[in-house]
């Protein structure tokens, strides 16, 4: 029997005790980490997803179809993934230790620990140096390989 | 291994969409995508998030944060501090430990956090937004768990790198963070784990909406893009990891805080936290004539001391590493002073030391002034050290006295100290 009028389906009765039960804890710890300001740390909180799903995600992912495009062009395909994943591999450190690497917090830095931040960015660019030359290195060597099958 | 192409609805909900629009099952073209990648990168997460968040719980613990309001940067926790305990000195390498495995492993995380959100990210935009109550509420939650996710990481990353950007103390934002992601964290595991597992169990896809419509011609496998998260960890895992040992190891992380070179050499050349400059400590203050300990009890007895008194009682030495909240340590350095419990027996606590009160001379810092508990103070090796490696303390590493306990947080070990109250808080 169906009552007339627009009715909101409810969903899983188990599912809403359990989300409703988080949310209480979400509001117990949510109330004290807004105590501050409470409008940058709510900023700071959606900001970060909002600017990972609809920001950071596009931007790798329309770099990495570029990437293949310009590969594909060139008819080398199967080759992208030598540039594609040392190349991932930098930008994955830039972006953890970018306050380092940027020199952004190299006077804080030097002054509280005694160490110096200059080493930071030839450090990176170093990995990033061997992991492009390596990837080079199994190029030569999957292609060399391949030559030595096709003759054995 | 490449899995080949699947069949799906090209549309959604009945409404067919432009391949343009993030909200049609075609736009979202990698072969990738699928429940098995997914399952696979949650269960890491699980495990790694659950010891994460432990280690965090024990950290805070460490701090002894129902001690004194000294040592409590989150003096509203109510009940979020439910498991707290008198924070033990045996081990003493427990904070060393508990600090590595929570930076160290949280770091080694970053890929595999960054892979399983882009794994779901099509999941953003379903239509209809919410199909049920129940939907909708998950979706919220949804929001929370992704937004917390990436504030804990984002927080922990920034602050080990002395990045003080975030809105509010770094303690403050973390540690309820942390739990505002962990209620968010535990309902998405009771929700999900039962279809993670089986996805896992059986060989073959399910249907689910991460399998791409109109998947794209592969260029890798999704083995193969397991493993190259895993390298992205293993990667960033070998740069970091070295910061908590000395020497070459040290060397090997070579992207870390504290990776690299040690500041000096010789006995005192070990790694520093805040220097005596960074913390306003005056060569004025800590010279041989104006420096004076002070030591009370709470009955009002006190006893002031130069460095020359004190290197008059009896000195005693210990083996104790420096380990940082920020995820790095040093080995045991050979620290050589007067033990806390002698000198809580000058002002009268000849038996059964009690808690003590420690303020320094240093101007800047949060934990400036903090307290230590009984047991704390009754170890044999807790010292009020003035030498460390057979040589004087370094101005950057306390002279003219220092505090150290074993398996205490780095701030507790107070440098520059001018005064010690004892008497239980």
């Amino acid at each position: 029997m169906r009552r007339p009028g627009i009715r909101i389906p409810l969903g899983s009765p188990l599912q809403l005790l359990l989300l409703i039960s988080s949310f209480a804890l979400t509001g117990y710890a949510g109330v004290r980490l807004l105590e501050g300001d409470w409008f940058e740390v709510v900023l700071w909180f959606v900001g970060a997803a909002v600017l990972h799903d609809l920001v950071l995600v596009p931007l790798y992912g329309a770099a990495d179809r570029a990437l293949l495009r310009g590969f594909e062009a060139a008819g080398t395909r199967r080759w992208v993934s030598y540039v594609r994943v040392p190349a991932a591999l930098s930008l994955l450190l830039l972006l953890v230790w970018f306050p380092l690497i940027t020199g952004r917090v190299a006077d804080r830095y030097a002054a509280g620990t005694g160490l110096s931040a200059d080493g930071f960015p030839a450090r990176w660019l170093l990995i990033t140096a061997v992991l492009f030359g390596g990837s080079a290195v199994w190029v030569v060597l999957s292609r060399w390989r391949a030559g030595g099958g096709g003759k054995g | 291994m490449v899995r080949d192409g699947y069949s799906g609805s090209a549309s959604a909900y009945g409404r067919p969409m432009p391949r343009s629009s993030p909200f049609s099952p075609s736009f979202w073209r990698s072969p990738l995508r699928g429940p098995w990648l997914t399952s696979w990168l949650g269960v890491v997460l699980l495990g790694g998030i659950t010891v994460l968040f432990v280690t965090g719980l024990v950290s805070y613990a460490a701090y002894n944060p129902n001690l004194s309001p000294v040592n409590d940067q989150t003096p509203d926790k109510g009940i979020l501090g439910f498991y707290l305990f008198p924070w033990p000195t045996d081990p003493h390498w427990l904070y060393r430990l508990n600090q590595g495995v929570h930076v160290t492993l949280g770091i080694t995380l970053i890929p595999v956090l960054l892979a399983k959100l882009w794994s779901v990210v099509p999941r953003l935009f379903t239509l209809p937004p919410a199909r049920s109550l129940a939907h909708a509420l998950e979706r919220i939650s949804l929001l929370l768990l992704v937004g917390g996710a990436l504030f804990e990481f984002v927080t922990g990353v920034l602050n080990v790198q002395l990045d003080y950007i975030f809105p509010g103390s770094f303690y403050t934002l973390h540690f309820y963070g942390a739990w505002v992601f962990f209620a968010a964290f535990v309902a998405h595991v009771a929700l999900k784990l039962p279809m993670t597992l089986r996805n896992l169990r059986q060989l073959r896809e399910e249907r689910s909406g991460l399998v791409p419509a109109d998947p794209a011609e592969p260029t890798v496998s999704r083995r193969g893009a397991l493993w190259f998260v895993g390298g992205g960890s293993l990667l960033l895992f070998v740069t970091t990891v070295g910061q908590n040992f000395d020497g070459a190891l040290r060397r090997t992380a070579l992207l870390a805080p504290h990776g690299g070179a040690e500041p000096g050499s010789g006995p005192g050349g070990f790694q520093i936290n805040k220097t005596a400059a960074y913390a306003g400590i005056r060569e004025s203050e800590t010279s041989a004539e104006a420096w004076r300990l002070v030591v009370e009890g709470r009955d009002g007895r006190r006893v002031r001391l130069s460095r020359a008194d004190l290197l008059d009682l009896p000195l005693r030495s210990a083996a104790l590493p420096i380990a940082c909240v920020e995820g790095w340590s040093t080995s045991d350095q050979w620290w050589r002073g007067v033990r806390l419990r002698d000198l809580a027996a000058l002002v009268g606590y000849a038996e059964d030391p009690p808690d003590v009160f420690v303020e320094s001379l240093q101007r800047r810092g949060a934990f400036r002034r903090s307290a230590l508990r009984a047991n704390q103070v009754a170890d044999s090796r807790s010292l009020l050290a003035l030498f460390v490696n057979g040589e004087d303390l370094t101005p950057d590493h306390g002279y003219p006295a220092r505090v150290i306990v074993p398996a205490a947080p780095g701030v507790l070990n107070t440098k520059w100290v001018a005064r010690l109250t004892f008497g239980d808080l």
